[in-house]
């Protein structure tokens, strides 16, 4: 039995249970007074009989893949696979591909006699999972319904179901956090037994091997992160910043001290809307238009080596990108500071720019360093613009018209192509992940600390 | 008494320091003026860039031919193409040849390649449309190969140079409104090239999205705001789901590759992989947008809920979130708008493939537009660079149309207590 | 016109008119006529009053009659606000305030002010007070700028309580420490003028005290109007006051005749208690 007819096996019976309970109450309810609205009882019915049974079918999912598994190899056509676990493995996933009906033949003649025996392992411990899941159905609409009663607490009950599905939506957040971390950890280590990590740290060479068969152990290729790390450190962290820090605080400070408010209510979404343009956009644009223009100017000041690739053409493109974050959160600090402060500046008889540089600025710079850091902590893991307009090569070189490589490039390239999974080249895509992942946060948390502590308190 | 002090300010010494910090006042002020028009600059040309490069790919040339379809030939039995077979029988046909020998029964041999694709794709339709005129002869327009179609539109090659100034001495050439652009999915051959494919694939992708991370976001938020206890395990909710807002999008897409694709063994270049992928990345927005528009609720209104009975869980869904619901909405459409333009967690997540026809349901390979985008701006042939122009049009209409909604139901709905 | 009852008691005549040189000169500054519109709406109506040197000056009035929007017409605060519009002639020494030649950045150190509530800087004592000098360029070595700041600290009465701490931030004083050392700033730039708005109603009684001190022993140097809405304050600290009331300045004059023998009705009844 497929997944879809116990789903909706379980959900008849939810709304089965939950009719009974409306039911019910509503006679109830004309015979005295009920503690509850007749739609609780209804509810509470319908929420016992399917949430615990929906669980169960979710998490049967899982289990009943390893069963299946653990089934067809104990059969006698499991028995007769070749012992090497990789071409197991690859035998498995043709069978099981061809017991789905997603291919009709594999490339291992294996697979398709095991095909059948899959089939009907599956068959065999879907239908139990289904049935387990409506039992279980069953049997808590049977329990929820004999409480129905006058003084019975319906609505209470129902408010604790919701309060659980509340408190599990919230977890979510906790469990994707701890689901990035947890695979890319995995997977790092997977590639860590393979590679050195002090090697991938501090190793200055970057030219990844693929593993050309699966009998291959390790790669032949150096997988040494420094180039990549310059790269991306060299475009995001100072080609943008150079581009963005000036125009978007001088923005910022124009917009809130020197623009008159209609000219303010006109420019300040007009800035937001380069933040709103896809990543894709930027990046064909600088590929097709800035990337051009940059090598042509680098090659007449003389610069033999200027590339169609350049770190210049991402870092200048990437910069503007940037801007209205850096002047969406220093326009709010410098607005944060109390106007009384800028009263007392210029009743001194300071000019605007004084009283900004001297007295604003100072006051809002923990909230500008907080947004210059999560700017540049989107810089660095910004991908579409750099894979379009970089380049492949890794170098560790100053020259802005040289091509670079940063560490989203790799992870894009290394995980196309044929995906043998095991190999160094995908499992190093994970650590570069992992570090970068590293890094962004250590960027966020320290930008969260410097605005919350420092945050000037002007009482 | 300040006698000192009249002759101090009218002293030559501060009259040209008074001079020199107005100067500097005056620079600083045009500086900001400068720093905000070059930006707003930089998007002008951004825009008009696209928008001038893309505006050809919305228009296609075609060329008049005259078939004599008696004599060609097609052996195409009229009866099958009445029948359900129709499409099947047809692409087996040689249309290709048809083409090329009509062509240059024309115009001569150097039309050989006159036509490509996109005219293949036109004829088939026309004749599954109407069978009968296998029976004679007729003269169609049909769109140009894209070398000439470049040629026509810039410049191209010498040979396809020569033929567009021969069809046009002959008049056979007219540029019409490229409505396959919009019907047709993607291809090899960029004259033949469509992005509907590309949208249906990001329909079904958002859709999973929403579905998703909408319910959760909104329940997530409304937990956090108005039940959650204030101790530890809240806390770290709290900074999860900040950091998790700032994590870049390619993170999400090693998640999808190793959980969704890997451990769950799901589809590779499924909306629904794509769509969960983005769900995750967009949930963390929606329950920030969700904690701030709670938070403006003022407590009076809790308050008189509270007074007249209602238990906290009515108070909040009947009372708060429904006042909510109008900065819940701008904050989970424009969240929307962000992961419709997201290009390098699908990648991850292999929707890298060439995918030719637009995808029936959630679990069929697709393709997302700005995926496409990137696809396409790594062809060679030059007749993608319009392609690829118009398509990214297409994205910013939608880009714009997102956002121009959230900031009318910003405007519309929004109470200031 | 006799009042009733009088329900301010004048302090001891040493503390206030004794010390009133008999001669009055020129006035430090004069307004004529002076009106101010936010957008549309008049704030204040053909106000003419002079401010003269060795004297301070009262405004006062109920609640939001325009005593410190012309306050701030002084020292051309109003310019910052983008609707407002100032009519009429002020004059500083006889020059006009709004014309070209006298510069704004001059005019607000030559006429300081002091606000409402205390906003030091969010930086040392020490920068606070050094801040208008240093724009100004008032000293020209480090250690004359170190006597600037003594100097303002010792006469706004604050530097015994700060001399050891003055790397410390202004913010981290108490309320009554940062009035007297927002004086002190403003001192610093050696003004000719001190505007007040209302300097102690953010403040304790015991602050207040010191602060109407302070004001006491400025007054020989500097000109002072200060906005207060507490009558026996204006009675203790002024030699003259004006009285506001919706816009208009109803009538000035010798704060002893004011609070004993006021000419205007409305000025009788707002002192004895009617409304305010």
């Amino acid at each position: 039995m497929s997944l879809g007819l116990a789903l909706a096996g379980v959900l008849l019976v939810a709304l089965a249970a939950g009719w009974l309970g409306f039911a019910r109450a509503r006679r109830l309810r004309v015979a005295g007074r009920l503690h509850s609205l007749p739609v609780y009882h209804g509810s509470y019915a319908l929420l016992w009989a399917a949430i615990p049974a929906l669980l169960i079918l979710a998490a049967w999912v899982p289990i009943q893949t390893r069963m299946v598994d653990q089934a067809v190899l104990s059969s006698p056509e499991g028995k007769a696979l070749p012992a090497f676990e990789m071409q197991r493995e690859s035998i498995l996933s043709e069978a099981r591909e061809i017991a789905s009906g997603e291919r009709e033949q594999g490339f291992n003649p294996e697979s398709t006699t095991l095909a059948p025996r899959v089939r009907a392992e599956q068959q065999r411990f879907g239908a139990i999972g289904a049935a387990a899941a409506i039992v279980a159905a069953l049997a808590a609409a049977m329990l929820a319904l004999r409480r129905s009663a006058p003084d019975f607490r319906a609505r209470t009950g129902v408010e604790r179901w919701v309060m659980i599905l509340l408190f599990g939506a919230s977890l979510i957040a906790i469990l994707t956090t701890l689901g990035i971390l947890l695979s890319l950890m995995f997977e790092s280590l997977r590639f860590f037994r393979l590679y050195p990590v002090g090697s991938f740290l501090f190793g200055l060479e970057w030219s990844p091997q693929t593993a050309l068969r699966a009998d291959q152990a390790g790669s032949s290729g150096a997988f040494g992160s420094i180039p990549l790390m310059w790269g991306t450190f060299f475009i995001g962290a100072i080609i943008a910043m150079i581009v963005a820090i000036p125009l978007g605080l001088m923005s910022a400070i124009y917009l809130t001290q020197y623009a008159p408010p209609r000219l303010r209510t006109w420019l300040k979404p007009i800035l937001e809307i380069l933040a709103g343009v896809p990543t894709v956009v930027y990046g064909y644009f600088a590929a097709l238009t800035v990337a051009p223009v940059v090598r042509d100017f680098g090659l007449s000041i003389g610069i033999t080596s200027a590339s169609s690739e350049s770190a210049l053409a991402a870092g200048l493109v990437m910069g503007i990108m940037i801007i209205p974050f850096i002047s969406s959160m220093a326009d709010d600090s410098i607005a944060a500071v109390p106007q009384a402060m800028r009263d007392g500046s210029l009743a001194l008889g300071s000019t605007t720019s004084e009283t900004i540089r001297k007295v604003l600025l100072p006051a809002a710079l923990p909230g500008v360093m907080g947004g210059i850091l999560l700017a540049a902590s989107r810089a660095i893991g910004e991908t579409m613009i750099v894979v379009m307009a970089a380049g492949l090569a890794a170098n560790l070189t100053l020259n802005p018209f040289a091509s670079v490589t940063t560490v989203t490039t790799q992870i894009v390239q290394l995980l196309t192509g044929d995906q043998e999974f095991d190999s160094a080249k995908t499992l190093a895509a994970f650590a570069l992940g992992l570090a970068l992942f590293l890094i962004t946060l250590l960027l966020n948390l320290i930008a969260l600390q410097i605005v919350r502590r420092y945050r000037e308190q002007y009482e | 008494m300040n006698s000192a002090a009249p002759n101090r300010w009218t002293a030559d010494a501060m009259r040209k320091r008074v001079r020199r910090r107005y100067s500097s006042e005056r620079w600083f002020h045009a500086v900001g003026l400068g720093a905000v028009a070059l930006s707003v600059l930089f998007l002008a040309f951004l825009l008009t860039t696209m928008a001038a490069k893309g505006f050809g790919g919305f228009t296609q040339y075609e060329a008049r031919l005259p078939i004599d379809f008696a004599r060609s030939d097609l052996f195409l039995d009229p009866a099958t193409l009445r029948g359900p077979e129709a499409a099947q029988t047809v692409a087996g046909a040689d249309i290709e040849g048809t083409l090329t020998k009509a062509a240059s029964a024309a115009y001569g041999p150097q039309a050989a390649e006159l036509f490509g694709d996109a005219a293949v794709n036109r004829l088939s339709s026309a004749i599954v449309a109407n069978p009968d005129i296998l029976k004679g002869q007729s003269t169609l327009w049909l769109p140009v190969s894209s070398k000439v179609d470049v040629a026509a539109k810039t410049k191209g090659d010498d040979k396809s140079e020569a033929l567009v100034n021969a069809l046009e001495q002959r008049q056979s050439l007219r540029r019409t409104f490229n409505t396959g652009f919009l019907t047709a999915s993607d291809s090899t051959d960029p004259s033949a090239v469509g992005v509907w494919g590309a949208l249906k694939g990001t329909f079904f992708t958002i859709l999973v999205t929403m579905l998703l991370a909408f319910p959760i976001g909104v329940l997530a938020a409304v937990y956090l705001e108005e039940f959650a206890p204030r101790n530890r395990w809240t806390d770290m909710i709290e900074v999860s789901i900040n950091n998790l807002a700032a994590v870049p999008s390619i993170i999400f897409g090693l998640l999808g590759l190793a959980v969704f694709l890997n451990t769950m063994n799901l589809t590779r270049s499924a909306p629904i992989v794509g769509g969960m992928t983005l769900a995750l990345m967009t949930m963390p927005v929606i329950v920030i947008a969700g904690r701030n528009a709670i938070k403006t609720v003022p407590p009076s209104i809790r308050d008189a809920a509270l007074g007249v009975g209602a238990s906290k869980m009515q108070v909040t869904f009947h009372h708060v979130l429904p006042l909510a619901l109008p900065g819940i909405l701008t904050g989970t459409i424009i969240g929307m708008a962000r992961a419709l333009g997201e290009t390098a967690p699908l990648l991850m997540i292999g929707m890298r493939a060439f995918v030719a026809a637009p995808p029936h349901g959630i679990t069929d390979p697709a393709t997302v537009l700005p995926v496409q985008i990137f696809l396409w701006s790594d062809e060679v042939d030059r007749g993608f660079v319009e392609k690829t122009s118009a398509a990214i049009i297409v994205l910013l209409l939608f880009m714009l149309a997102m956002n121009g909604l959230a900031i009318y139901l910003r405007n519309r709905f929004e109470q200031r207590w | 016109m006799t009042p009733n009852h009088s329900t301010i008691t004048l302090p001891k005549p040493e503390v206030a008119d004794a010390v009133e040189p008999p001669v009055e000169r020129n006035p430090k500054m004069s307004a004529e006529s002076v009106s101010v519109f936010y957008g549309d709406k008049q704030a204040l109506k053909d106000v003419s009053i002079k401010i003269y040197d060795d004297r301070v000056t009262a405004f006062i009035g109920p609640s939001g009659c325009g005593k410190s929007t012309f306050l701030r017409c002084l020292n051309r605060m109003n310019d910052t606000i983008p609707s407002a519009r100032v009519t009429g002639k002020i004059e500083l020494d006889g020059k006009d305030i709004t014309s070209t030649a006298m510069d704004v950045v001059q005019l607000r150190a030559r006429v300081g002010m002091v606000f409402q509530k205390p906003n030091p800087f969010p930086k040392s004592i020490f920068e606070n007070v050094a801040y208008g000098p240093r724009i100004h360029g008032l000293s020209s070595s480090k250690s004359e700028l170190d006597g600037i700041v003594e100097s303002s600290l010792k006469r706004a009465g604050l530097w015994d309580e700060v001399k050891d701490r003055l790397s410390e931030s202004g913010t981290a004083l108490s309320g009554g420490q940062q009035q007297r050392l927002c004086i002190a700033r403003a001192i610093a730039v050696d003004p000719e003028v001190i505007l007040m708005d209302e300097p102690c109603s953010a403040l304790d009684p015991i602050a207040t005290a010191k602060i109407e001190e302070l004001i006491h022993e400025l007054r020989g140097r500097y000109a002072i109007a200060i906005v207060t809405h507490n009558m026996q304050q204006a009675a203790r600290v002024s030699q003259r006051t004006a009285f506001f009331h919706l816009g208009e300045m109803v009538e000035y004059g010798k704060t002893s005749e004011i609070f004993t023998n006021p000419r205007e009705q409305r000025t009788q009844d707002y002192i004895t208690g009617r409304y305010g």
